[in-house]
């Protein structure tokens, strides 16, 4: 099956994105294809390029990273959801004239328009953190 | 159950569960069905638990400055989003009657919503 993940809450206050990596984890391990995550509301900040969490416990924002890399996961992130929350890459800081930029590639910044594609293109769209 | 029997069918259900200030869950989630109206999804709207507060008449924009959600919900029918529809038993726990509310949403039974979730092969929920 293909599913997508719809992530709206944020990494280490909420449950919601440990259960999302791990949901995303054995999907794929059990051959289903995984089109993309799509974060939003506060799940944006799982793009945070500077989260730093103690060594000991699990790096979310290199989770989905691996999880890009090793089976080619897109990783949505809401554009307007994530500007309000300071969350940018270096196009979007350079057009805000901001010095530092917080989110890089894989992520990449998308509208809405894009979770409404995936809930249409893919047989299954798991909401966490709502 | 519901009185009418026209079905509480349609491809996608948006449903709002948070009040319109203090949080911006209502608005990230009537973005998304706004969204998905101008795409051409067939879009229901349903208001349920706090949510059913968004409905209330005359609300401006509140004490932090945030935009309100009352002229977003005007634009509703601008986006061909007709299908409202309210929690029958969050009115009562809120103490709201049906004239009290902006846009004339159908209220449902629980039953009711059991059946529009079934119905719709997408739910999005805020």
């Amino acid at each position: 099956m293909r599913y997508a993940i719809l992530l709206m809450g944020s990494p280490y206050s909420d449950q919601a994105s440990h259960s999302a990596l791990r949901f995303a984890r054995a999907l794929l391990a059990r051959g289903h294809r995984l089109e993309a995550v799509f974060f939003y509301h506060d799940g944006v900040y799982n793009a945070a390029r500077l989260s730093a969490p103690p060594q000991d416990e699990p790096h979310l924002t290199d989770g989905w990273v691996e999880l890009h890399e090793a089976h080619g996961v897109a990783m949505q992130v809401c554009i307007a959801a994530a500007l309000r929350r300071g969350l940018m890459d270096e196009r979007e800081a350079a057009r805000h004239g901001k010095t530092g930029h917080s989110v890089e590639a894989p992520f990449e910044l998308t509208g809405v328009g894009q979770l409404v594609d995936l809930s249409q293109r893919c047989d299954r769209l798991v909401t966490f953190g709502a | 159950m519901s009185d009418q029997h026209e079905p509480l069918a349609g491809d996608l259900l948006v449903i709002l569960r948070h009040a319109p200030h203090g949080s911006s869950w209502l608005r990230e989630g009537l973005d998304v069905a706004l969204v998905a109206a101008a795409f051409g999804t067939d879009v229901s709207l349903l208001f349920m638990g706090e949510g059913v507060t968004a409905l209330v008449e005359g609300q401006a924009s509140g004490a932090l400055g945030q935009k309100g959600t009352a002229p977003t919900l005007e634009m509703l029918e601008m986006y061909d989003i007709e299908t409202l529809w309210v929690e029958a038993e969050a009115l009562t726990r809120f103490g709201l009657t049906a004239d009290e509310l902006m846009l004339a949403p159908r209220a449902l039974e629980a039953g009711a919503i059991a059946e529009a979730v079934q119905n719709h092969p997408r739910v999005l929920t805020f």
